[in-house]
């Protein structure tokens, strides 16, 4: 059991449980300190200092961020001194650092310049050069400037500690410490799997996603284009957050509105293709079960997820399923079957999507989709990006009248939805593979086991008499686990579903900023909700999914479908 | 250097045999990046990714130990050192000058090997001989009272 103990802060006696810091403390009762480095169970590590208190007796100033508070302790967090350290400490960083917050990707959240000015600094006091470093744009994905970097290090411990990736790391030491890549190379040529997690939490505009608002403008304002956007079912629950919605805040039917008031000939849902991806899959899996193929068969809808495993398990690329994501599918089936449908030059097509994701944008980079005959999906936009744009557009949100997706793939089902949550992809084909071979319609529509934000969910359930085991991963950190397990043989499934990100798609790299466990829970709760609020909760019953194979597909797993929806994978160097 | 017995050039067995020794030890990655810069005098992108594989480590995290201390070089050395002075009293009297004026002469980067392997270049506090600041040293040759225009006169001699 833990102890409490008393202490004071500023004079104000309180008492808390003896493993709490000193920072929580002070928060609990309404006192905030600042910081910078500091990330809650990811980077506890108290390198910045700006976060520091004087506590009496105690020959030096106390990061607050890491040190437990202690019976009797006496905390000043305001005092002269304890105010004059932090105020040193910003100076100090902000004195090699740039100055151009006016055109920076990150004006308007950055947490570098909220802090300077909630602690009042209004002249830098130290005359040194400004951080000049080469600037990293190898990559469809991310973009670094490391001159904007504090070295608070969130980012090397996301990618080591969380995704264990490990593409980056500190590099020299002194004056010319730096976030590098081994033989300081471009991302590209590094490990990285584009994953974003570090975008997420970088305070500063050291690290950003490779932005295409321009690409989609220009072809907005050109009149010969015909321009598409798909959104993903996860940034429907997240994207009010960028415009000042609380979290959990679903936006669909305004996110549609806002989009058409931004000029896009055609708003269509990714859910509609997140169906046509169970549909596939789902055969893929019963094909592989009986026999046709290696099992356990490994989900392929996370970009990230794919890059991982070419990387890292070569040797299991033939488990991972070859349909290619939702995203790639709907660009294929955008520039072939609906530019046939509605006689449309799929040259003049322009397919966007906004995806919680930065993964994405390396994925519809890769040479090898273009199966319609030109790349399928031309530009992908973030949720934060997304944001942008609807700001940009001059569109107030507050105000838009809410709108419905575009036939004919505007239809998507529940199962579509929830494929934006860690265990959504397996418990919509768990679903449609129940009643496919069963023949039977399923009494109740949830597997709750397989729902949560834990890294790694197990589930055990018969179909059509035969005993499965499957499993959800989410985090790449976990995704090793159990690929190590898989290799040793320690482990042994059917089934496995595997996103990148911690949380799934609701915490994606392209996602708002900080996307803490309280504001995933909060996204997750919003997608079951959006799921139960939907007349179809099956894939397979999915009206335009139905249409799409008998005018033009004519089956899962078909000759057709098998060139435009399925894809290939190369083993990567590390 | 020529090639062994088995067909691998000697630096490879000799990575080898270094890295079979500290094999399942913990803790060892800097004696065993000492070890096996002997080899060549530094450490080539090879035999840092061959030492990550090894210890089952990330690349960028043996690259950043490697880079954290001053003893590991990372590029070949080249024939003559110059060793700029960044002390105290040379920075001072215009060492920093000094230094930018080597590796514009030279076209490299502190830390940094001529294209042509002539010269690496070493930046190090307190040469010991303040009173004739600026000061650099060429191999065992120390070089004071520098000012900018003196220098392509002095590397000219090598
Ligand atoms: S990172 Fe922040 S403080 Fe730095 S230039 Fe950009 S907005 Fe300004
Ligand atoms: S994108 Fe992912 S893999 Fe790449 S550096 Fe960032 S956290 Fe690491
Ligand atoms: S890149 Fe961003 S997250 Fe990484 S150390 Fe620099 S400021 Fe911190
Ligand atoms: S926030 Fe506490 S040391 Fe950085
Ligand atoms: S400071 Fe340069 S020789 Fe002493």
């Amino acid at each position: 059991m833990t102890k409490n103990v008393n202490i004071t802060i500023n004079g104000q006696q309180l008492t808390v449980p003896e493993d709490t810091t000193i920072l929580d403390a002070a928060r609990q009762i309404g006192i905030d300190i600042p910081t910078l480095c500091h990330l809650k169970d990811t980077n506890e590590i108290g390198v910045c200092r700006v976060c520091v208190v004087e506590v009496k007796g105690a020959r030096n100033l106390i990061p607050s961020c890491i040190t437990k508070v202690t019976e009797g302790m006496e905390i000043l967090t305001n005092s002269p001194k304890a105010r004059e350290a932090r105020e040193m400490v910003m100076n100090l960083i902000l004195a090699t650092h740039p100055k151009d917050c006016l055109t920076c990707d990150r004006n308007s959240d950055c947490e570098l310049r909220t802090l300077a000015e909630k602690m009042g600094i209004r002249k830098v006091d130290f005359g040194a050069p400004v951080k000049d470093l080469p600037l990293d744009d190898s990559n469809p994905s991310i973009i670094r400037d490391q001159s904007k970097c504090i070295l608070c290090r969130r980012c090397v411990s996301v990618c080591n500690e969380v995704q264990k990736v490990s593409a980056i790391s500190m590099i020299n030491r002194g004056i010319s410490t730096t976030v590098g890549t081994a033989f300081d190379k471009g991302l590209e040529d590094s490990p990285c799997v584009f994953c974003g997690q570090c975008v997420n939490v970088c305070p500063t505009g050291a690290l950003t996603e490779r932005f295409q608002l321009r690409e989609v403008w220009e072809a907005l304002h050109d009149p010969e284009k015909h321009v598409v956007i798909q959104t993903a079912p996860a940034i429907r629950v997240s994207l009010g957050e960028e415009l000042g919605e609380e979290p959990g805040t679903i936006v669909t039917g305004k996110m549609v509105g806002a989009l058409r008031k931004v000029g896009f000939d055609k708003v269509f849902d990714t859910d509609f293709t997140a169906d046509l991806t169970i549909m596939e899959e789902g055969h893929e899996f019963l094909e592989r079960l009986n026999g046709n193929g290696k099992l356990p068969l490994l989900t392929s809808c996370s970009p990230g997820w794919i890059n991982y495993v070419e990387t890292f398990y070569p040797e299991f690329l033939d488990n991972v399923s070859s349909c290619k994501s939702p995203q790639q599918m709907f660009g294929a089936v955008i520039k072939t079957y609906y530019a046939k449908k509605f006689n449309i030059d799929p040259a003049t097509i322009f397919t966007v999507s906004a995806m919680p994701c930065t993964a994405k944008k390396y994925e519809a980079n890769r040479p090898e989709m273009n199966s319609s005959g030109y790349q399928d999906v031309d530009a992908v936009l973030t949720t934060r990006e997304l944001g942008m744009l609807i700001k940009e557009a001059g569109i107030d949100w507050a105000n838009v009248e809410e709108s419905q997706f575009d036939e004919p793939f505007g239809e998507g089902t529940g199962a579509g939805v929830i494929f934006g949550s860690s265990g959504g992809v397996m418990e919509a084909a768990l679903r449609t593979l129940s009643e496919v071979v069963t023949g039977k319609e399923l009494e109740s529509l949830d597997f709750k086991d397989v729902r949560g934000l834990d890294g790694i969910k197990e589930a055990e359930l018969t179909l059509g008499g035969q005993k499965l085991k499957v499993a959800v991963v989410n985090g790449l950190g976990n995704a090793k686990k159990v690929m190590e397990g898989l290799k040793a043989k320690e482990l042994d499934y059917h089934f496995v579903e595997i996103m990148a990100c911690p949380g799934g798609c609701i915490g994606g790299g392209g996602q708002p900023r900080l996307s803490t466990p309280e504001v995933k829970q909060k996204r997750m709760e919003a997608i079951y909700r959006a799921d139960l609020g939907l007349p179809r909760r099956k894939s397979h019953e999915n009206p335009a999914v139905q249409e799409l194979y008998k005018e033009f597909l004519e089956k899962p797993l078909g000759e057709k479908s098998h060139h435009l929806l399925h894809t290939g994978y190369t083993p990567k160097e590390k | 250097m020529g090639k062994c017995c088995c067909g691998n050039t000697c630096q490879d067995s000799r990575l080898t045999e270094i890295l079979e020794e500290y094999k399942g030890k913990e803790g060892v990655l800097i004696p065993v990046l000492q070890r096996a810069q002997e080899i060549k005098g530094y450490l080539p992108e090879k035999t840092i990714r061959a030492i990550a594989d090894f210890f089952n480590k990330p690349y960028s995290e043996v690259y950043g130990v490697a880079t954290f201390y001053a003893q590991f070089r990372l590029q070949p050395s080249g024939e003559n050192t110059i060793r700029v002075c960044a002390g105290t009293a040379c920075h001072v009297r215009g060492g920093k000058a000094i230094l930018d004026k080597v590796c514009s002469e030279l076209n490299i980067a502190p830390g940094g090997t001529s294209a042509d392997g002539k010269f690496s270049l070493e930046p190090v506090a307190c040469l010991g001989a303040c009173g004739l600041a600026p000061v650099m040293m060429i191999n065992d040759t120390t070089y004071g009272r520098l000012t900018p225009e003196k220098i392509p006169e002095i590397l000219a001699k090598y």
